[in-house]
């Protein structure tokens, strides 16, 4: 690497001439080293996938949940230095709640990445810390519906307030990836991690701008992905961790929660099937 | 001084006289209604010290964002504080989170401000505001800080005069004129039989065409000027 030896990677506050912080950009190989984890943001709900490396048999299986809920509606999953993950997912709950107390409402998902970005980003400018290791994606459901004010008595007119804009939609699911430089985009879909470029390649061909893909044919598509990306790190033995997110009508009513175990299993055996399947196809050229 | 609700010789004794020697009260009669294409606020305007009228054309309706506003009564000094404090937020939630806030984000702001200092402060608002989300809302906060939406909402010393007047004559989903009509007797009768209310009718209409002022005036029997 270029930055051995010139002593401009030793210090956060220290840019090189060429205006880099190699600090943040070795806070980015950390990354590079994690899990995969993806978010996928389908057009009733939004999935975050995460590919659990055991890194001991001693290690109970199903324990160790990685995937965070920041508020009801929202979760958080990250790729890196599990530690700042947990900082992470920490300080975006204490946001959320931060935001309940003063507004009386749930804190919306641009919002929340608005504040983590912002956060983050402080971690680049002193010397007295290290960037994040970690990037993290932020899924959440924005209320489609009106809510009261936490706390408010009665309901107003018995017709309802008048005036309202028509025909307008409200809330919905929504996707944000923060990298450790503190820069957050808005995504239909999400990867960091070991297996990132598999698993973009992949989420790319789904088409997701359209807005076609259902809540549950996203979290078979997450299981597939993360099971597809795995074959880079085959020696190593992973469990798939999923949460998805939906409309107040859909499977979830609106919270963040766990995949239920028979959909869980459901996917990840369709999952090794489109691998098994892929292999088949591979040896046949082959012939 | 008895102290508040504290048990005297001949009973409980509730400390009516909270204002200090020459402080300013807004011996009041304000309402907010929701009609058919949003809210509108209406208030009196006489400013009391004790006997004396301070101010005869005061306004009490106060505008702490675009079309979210307010009416005040109890201390004018205690009111025009939180409001200000309302206004400062409200105005910094619209730049930092790139949309204007919403008639309940005022009314949670309000809400917390008046029950945090609920010892403090001598505060009776009524919340009214439109947005394109939620159309027109009416919150009210009484002294203790507690939060009511409400489909109209009556408030300060003349309100208690046309409890049965508001009750009679309310309709859900009125028209604009209706509406305007509706405020407008229910504060003549507050007026008329509330010492401490009295001077103009001034309202606010607040609908998707943003915010519209009306002043009443008594010597033209509140029939005009109306609007500007």
């Amino acid at each position: 690497m270029t930055s051995i030896g010139t002593g401009y990677d030793l210090s956060n506050s220290v840019f090189s001439p060429d205006g880099r912080n190699f600090q943040v950009e070795y806070a980015v190989k950390a990354v590079e080293n994690g899990g995969t984890a993806i978010g996928i943001r389908c057009k009733d709900g939004v999935v975050l996938a995460l590919e659990k490396i055991i890194s001991s048999k001693l290690l109970k299986s199903g324990a160790n949940k990685r995937i965070s809920t920041v508020d009801r509606n929202m979760g958080v999953v990250s790729s890196g230095l599990l530690p700042d993950g947990r900082h992470f997912a920490s300080r975006a709950r204490d946001e959320a709640a931060q935001w309940r107390r003063t507004y009386k409402a749930p804190i919306p998902t641009s919002a929340l990445a608005n504040r983590m970005g912002s956060y983050v980003q402080m971690y680049t400018l002193y010397s007295s810390v290290r960037p994040f290791g970690i990037t993290a994606i932020v899924g959440g459901w924005d209320p489609e519906v009106e809510l009261p004010v936490d706390g408010q008595v009665g309901s107003g007119p018995a017709t309802g307030s008048g005036g309202k804009k028509e025909g307008v939609k409200h809330g919905g699911p929504f996707l944000y990836m923060i990298e450790p430089s503190g820069l957050y985009w808005g995504y239909y879909g999400a990867a960091t991690g070991k297996g990132r470029q598999s698993a973009k390649s992949e989420l790319e061909k789904l088409d997701l701008a359209a807005g076609n893909l259902t809540l549950e044919e996203g979290v078979k598509e997450a299981a597939r992905i993360i099971y597809a990306a795995h074959e880079d790190s085959k020696d190593k033995d992973f469990e798939l961790e999923m949460t998805w997110v939906s409309s107040l009508d859909g499977p979830t009513k609106g919270r963040h929660q766990e995949v239920p175990k028979e959909l869980l299993e459901e996917a990840e055996r369709l999952a090794k099937k489109a691998l098994d399947d892929d292999d088949d196809d591979d040896e046949k050229m082959e012939d | 001084m008895q102290p508040t609700g504290m048990l005297g010789e001949d009973g409980i004794h509730i400390d009516m006289n909270h204002l200090k020697t020459g402080e300013v009260n807004l011996g009041t009669s304000i309402m907010a209604i929701n009609f058919r294409d949003g809210v509108i606020l209406g208030a009196d305007s006489r400013t009391t010290t004790g006997a004396y009228i301070a101010n005869r054309v005061t306004d009490k309706l106060t505008q702490v964002h675009d079309t979210i506003w307010c009416c005040r009564s109890g201390s004018a000094a205690d009111t025009q504080a939180v409001a200000d404090i309302v206004h400062y937020h409200l105005g910094m939630y619209g730049i930092t989170n790139d949309e204007p806030p919403t008639t309940q984000t005022a009314a949670a702001m309000f809400q917390e401000l008046c029950y945090d200092n609920k010892d403090q402060l001598t505060a009776g608002m009524i919340i009214a505001g439109y947005d394109s989300r939620h159309g027109g809302q009416v919150y009210s906060i009484p002294l203790g800080g507690s939060l009511h939406k409400q489909p109209y909402a009556i408030g300060g010393s003349g309100s208690t005069y046309i409890y049965g007047y508001c009750d009679a004559n309310w309709k859900d989903n009125m028209t604009e004129a209706e509406g305007v009509n509706f405020v407008k007797g229910a504060l003549q009768e507050a007026i008329k039989w509330d010492g401490s209310s009295g001077g103009v009718i001034r309202m606010v209409v607040l609908t998707a065409k943003g915010a519209n002022r009306h002043l009443y005036l008594p010597d033209q029997q509140y029939k005009g000027p109306g609007t500007n």
